[in-house]
Order: structure tokens, then sequence, then C-alpha cells
């Protein structure tokens, strides 16, 4: 039973981090329908920009705002050069279209940052915290800080904002939202910038532990994206149950079946949830062929 | 524009021979080098110093006159790591280019795919890749320079062994690499008197390994085996010092880099690993024979291209085995070449002492790895 008090907290830490990612993809999928597959890049040229700056000699607190800023600009451009010039494409075309730019984005990466794996230093001190037998890092406490908030940010900016509501509404109807005045352009922008945005600060929270190289978007990505899918999509409250569920199944599979097959038993249970609810467990009821 | 250049050393050569009527010297052949590597692509950490130190030491050898008076001409393709595109380069080379001597295959899978094709056109071929698999069973026509997995496990056991260890405790990732290094600790293990007592498994990707370690914990294992490079084995670390775990670890050469102490912070320290002496050359006793040597490689490649690793090590060794037994051999002739590769006795190299023989075409002995320990973020040479 001591084993599995650690198993059952490494896999909140493990599964915060997917959380962080999933919520990520939220965003763009409420204002389009979109799985934006270049969430994962978001996340790594938020926390290789923030490593750099902080080489070049800019202090922590600056170069991660500054890392969140030019991921930001990263996610316009994304929208602006790739996903608005082909307005008419249909969902799977676009989220072929991201899949696209993700591998466009990693190239980059691999031009401007090179092939070496870096890391972060923690926010705070790196010793470990005894909770029984059990132990966890003062930065994991710190991704689930940042999930909590993000989760509650995300939350609040759909149901209570005047802007993540239009949001919703371009993805309900198109057209409808644009004839009560909702500038559905601007309001795409605005959701990739947002979801960029996102990603680097996820990049940042778990660099400290999970390292970072330009090709480490992918597997966050396909984890973040299975998190999402698990726990229903769009649904942020359901990212966050999709993550940690998907974090304890992985850890607990591992440490009482075999390590071996950790990812195997992690994808046999989201196969069985998505059996039995297609939508995920938070998902909207309403089921879609795809 | 590369036309004009041959065209200008031509005439170069021509006003030369004109000149100072040197017949004889420059009368002899050229000798040949073809080489594929992969130079870009995942392995593009290992080719790339490989290609480098292959120009690096060609370049000084022609203008020092070549070898015997026969001039090394270099041919090189770029793998990218594909195992096809090294078949199509090797039949290339033994076809189009017409080489004399194969120095190459970056990544086992690379030089495992040629061995049929060097083994039938009857070409030398020295591998830079890893695994035993390579020379064992013995080729006639390939031979290989860097230490193999086997070598790191048998050395890591003959340490554990002196430490009394006989329980452990094996973490090892999905990788080639991480693979091939478990199966040789699984099949060593009983010759030493150990027993396996865990054998987990991770995802080089996973983000965390607290629950295989916290199984480890569980068992009775005096000491925990990591086999692997890249990130993994670095958060292996922290977690071991997350989970206050007091064993004693041991890494592979696989982690034989700074990088690997740069992302493990203190959590390296204390880390036991097999590596070669190139890491620890300024640590070595001043009557090492490998000391000069090292240092020599070392100096020469930091000021033309920055940190040297040991991959471009294994590329100094085969070309200078090759270059000894051209001299030996007094003729370019492949027949001839391959014999006194064979015959290697005694070469000093970045990786070892090479003594090759008819049934052993790597020729290091289990010295050639240095006993390693990282200290307040270190290496420290153990023996």
């Amino acid at each position: 039973m001591d084993q599995l008090l650690q198993f059952l907290i490494s896999g909140l830490t493990v599964g915060s981090i997917y959380a962080l990612v999933a919520l990520g993809f939220s965003i763009i999928y409420n204002a389009s329908d979109v799985v934006n597959f270049a969430q994962g890049e978001f996340v790594m040229i938020g926390a290789m920009s923030a490593i750099f700056l902080i080489k070049a000699g800019v202090s922590y607190p600056v170069a991660a705002i500054l890392a969140i800023l030019i991921t930001a600009a990263v996610g316009l451009a994304l929208d602006k050069f790739a996903i608005e010039p082909a307005k008419n494409a249909t969902v799977v075309s676009t989220i072929i279209i991201t899949i696209g730019a993700s591998i466009f984005l990693r190239g980059a990466a691999l031009l401007i940052w090179g092939k070496e794996i870096y890391g972060l230093p923690p926010f705070t001190t790196n010793d470990p915290i005894k909770i029984g037998s059990a132990t966890i890092l003062p930065q994991n406490l710190w991704v689930m800080l940042g999930t909590g908030v993000t989760v509650f940010a995300v939350k609040y900016f759909f149901d209570h904002t005047k802007m993540g509501k239009a949001i919703l509404a371009c993805s309900f109807n198109k057209k409808a939202a644009y004839l009560v005045g909702i500038n559905v352009r601007r309001m795409l922008l605005v959701s990739y910038g947002l979801s960029a945005a996102l990603g680097a600060a996820a990049g940042l929270l778990v660099t400290p532990i999970t390292f970072m190289s330009y090709n480490a978007g992918v597997m966050l990505g396909l984890k973040g994206f299975c998190a999402a899918i698990l726990g229903g999509m769009g649904n942020s409250m359901g990212a966050v149950l999709g993550g940690i569920l998907l974090g304890i199944v992985e850890t607990v599979g591992a440490g009482f079946i075999s390590s071996g097959y950790k990812d195997a038993i992690a994808f046999f249970v989201i196969m069985l949830v998505l059996f039995f609810k297609p939508s995920g467990i938070l998902g909207k009821g309403e089921t879609e062929r795809v | 524009m590369r036309f004009c250049k041959n065209l200008f050393a031509i005439l170069a050569i021509l006003s030369l021979i004109g000149l100072f009527g040197n017949h004889q010297a420059m009368a002899k052949d050229t000798l040949k080098i073809g080489s594929f590597l992969a130079v870009t692509g995942p392995a593009s950490f290992l080719g790339d110093p490989e290609l480098k130190t292959l120009q690096m030491y060609i370049e000084e050898i022609n203008a020092n006159g070549g070898v015997d008076g026969h001039k090394i001409e270099f041919v090189h393709y770029d793998t990218k790591g594909k195992a096809k595109e090294a078949k199509n380069f090797v039949n290339r080379l033994i076809k189009k280019d017409k080489v004399d001597v194969i120095i190459g295959g970056t990544t086992s899978g690379n030089s495992l795919a040629v061995i049929d094709i060097v083994q039938k056109a009857e070409v030398p071929f020295i591998s830079l890749a890893g695994s035993i698999k390579i020379v064992e069973p013995v080729k006639k026509w390939v031979f290989k320079t860097p230490h193999t997995d086997k070598m790191a496990a048998e050395k890591i056991f003959t340490d554990m062994k002196k430490r009394g260890i006989k329980k452990v405790a094996l973490i090892t990732g999905n990788g080639g690499f991480d693979k091939s290094g478990r199966a040789q600790c699984l099949a060593l293990a009983p010759e030493y008197g150990i027993e396996i007592v865990a054998d987990e498994k991770y995802d080089n990707a996973d983000t965390d390994m607290t629950t295989q370690l916290t199984k480890i914990r569980a068992t009775d294992a005096q000491a925990i085996v990591n086999f692997g490079f890249g990130k993994a084995p670095a958060i292996v670390a922290k977690n071991i010092k997350q989970l206050g775990i007091k064993l004693p670890v041991y890494e592979s050469h696989g982690v034989a880099s700074k990088k690997f102490i740069e992302l493990a912070g203190d959590a390296a320290n204390g880390i036991r690993l097999p590596a070669a002496a190139l890491i620890v050359a300024d640590q070595l006793p001043a009557d090492d024979p490998q000391k000069k040597v090292l240092l020599s490689y070392k100096k020469k490649f930091e000021e033309k291209y920055g940190p040297v690793s040991t991959f471009g090590g294994h590329a100094y060794d085969a070309l200078f085995i090759t270059v000894d037994a051209v001299k030996r051999a007094g003729t370019i002739d492949r027949a001839k070449i391959r014999d006194e590769i064979e015959k290697t006795k005694g070469f000093v190299g970045t990786g070892g002492i090479f003594n090759m023989s008819p049934t052993d075409h790597l020729g290091l002995s289990l010295d050639a790895f240095k006993m390693i320990e990282i200290e307040n973020g270190n290496w420290k040479l153990l023996y």
C-alpha cells in the first residue's frame, strides 16, 4: 500500500502535465471544432524561447513573459498565414493543415535551436516534499497550481466574457455569428493566439521536470490530445479529469501490471471509455461520426 | 565552380611535376577511402563529428604528402541514418567510385545492412557502430572500432563484483540501444554471480519514472543499472533522488556527455558509468599510452569545431588503422590492406589499444573502457 500512494501521486503529477497541455486544445476546438495538432509545438516553442532568452542573459520572469508573447505571435501567424487563407476548408482539411504546421514548426525549431535537449531551473527549491512514504517535487505542485488556475480562467473566459461567448458562437454556427455582428475571422485569430499563449505557459511549467527539445512537443501534444478526448473535447473540466485519469491509469498499470505495457494499458482504457461514451467522459451528448 | 577548382588543382600538380620532376612520388595511385555516415537525421550527433574527424585528418595527411606517397581521395555520402540509403551508397562506392576501403555506417542498423554487400565485393569495411553483431561472428572483410554494449555490461558487472553487489535492478528504455543493453545485462549477469531482481521499462519520451523506481525500491536490489541515452536517464537520476533511494546507480556509456550532467544536475553525483578514456583524457596518468593520442585529438578537434565527443574518436581510430595497414602493406591492393588491418597490433587509438586477430575484428579489451564516477558535476576517473 506504501507503493500505491506513490503510484497515485506519480499519476497525479504526470496527469497534471497532460491536463495542462489538454487545456490548450479546448480554445481552438471551441472556436472552430478543429483539433489543433500544433498544440504540442506551442508548448515546445514557449519552453525553448524561454530557455534561449535565459541563456542570452534575460532574467527568468522577463524571459517567461517574452516566451509567452513570442509563442502567441506564432499562434497568430499560424492562423493568419495557414488557417485563414484556407477559409472554405472543411474541419478535417483544417486539421490536416495543423498537422502540416506542426511539422513545419518542428523543423523551424530544429534549425533555430538545434537538436540538443535543454532544461529550465525549477521555480522554487528542488527538495522533494514527503507525504507519508511518498514524495513529490515542488515543481509538480506548481504544475498543479497552473492547471487549476488555467482551468478556471478558461471556464470563466467562455462562460462569462463577451469574447469567450462570441468564440463559442462561432463554433455553433459561423453564419449566424456573423449575422449578429461577431467578427468571425477576428475571433479565430484570437483563439489561436490564446491557445498558443496557454501552450507556452504549459511549456514553462513542465520543462523543469520533463526537459525540452525541438521534438518533445510531439509526445506532449499526443498525450494532451488523448487526455482531451478522454475527458471530452472542448470541456476544460473534462481535460483536467482526462489528464489525471490518464496519468493514474498509466502509473497504476505500470506499477501493478507491467511497466513495459504502460502505454498499451492506457490506450486500452481510452478505447474502452470511447467505446461506451464516444464524446468523452464529460463530453456533450451529441455524437458525430468521423 | 568545382570544375574550375579541379582544373586548377590538376594544373598545379602538372606544373609541380614539370618543375621538380619528382615523378616517382606523384605517380603513385591515390588511396580511395569511401564513407557513408548519418551526418543528418536522428543519429547526426554521431555522424556529424565522425565526418568532421575524417575530413580534418585526411586533409592533414594529404598536406603531409599522403600515405607513403599515396594521396587520399575521400568520397562521402550522407545516409541520414536510413539503412536503405546506406545500401545504395555502399553499392555506389564500390561500383562507381571504386574505393579501396570503406569507413562508416554510423548506426548499427546501417552497418549491418551493408555487410553482405562488402563481403561479396571483397572491400575492407571498418564500421563505426556499436553492436557486437557486426563483428560476431567474424566476417572476413568487416571490422569495427567502437566499444560494444556487451563490454559496457561486463565493465559494470566487474565493478559490482568488486563492491560485493549481488542483486541488481534494471531499468531501461524502449530504444534500440536500451534494448540491446538490457539483453546483454540479462545474458551476462549469471556469469558474474549477479541476480537481476527487477526489470523495469519506460518509454524514452516519458516524463516521469517514479512508478518504476518505486517498484525497484520495494525489491531487495543492491544497485540500479540504467541503459539509455538522451533525456530519459537524466529523469531517472532525478527521480531516484526525489524518492530518496540511496542505492549505487550505474549508467551506460550512452550518457558519457556533459549534457547528462547538465540535465540531471546534482542528481548526477555519485553515478558510475563505463566510458571511453577521451572524456577523462586529462586525468589519465602521464605514463598512460593513450594520453598523448587523446589530448592531441581533443586539441585538434576543439580548435576547429568545438567540444569533442567519443564518436568522432571512433572515426579517428578507423582512419589511422587503415593508414597503418596501407603503410605496412606497401600497396593499395584491397586484399593486402584487409590482411594488414587484421594484423593490427598495439595500435593506440582514442577508444583504447587495438589488437586485432583473425578471430577478433574489434581488438579492444575490457581495459579500453574506464570506470568513471560523477563527482561535483564532473567526470572522475576511477580506474
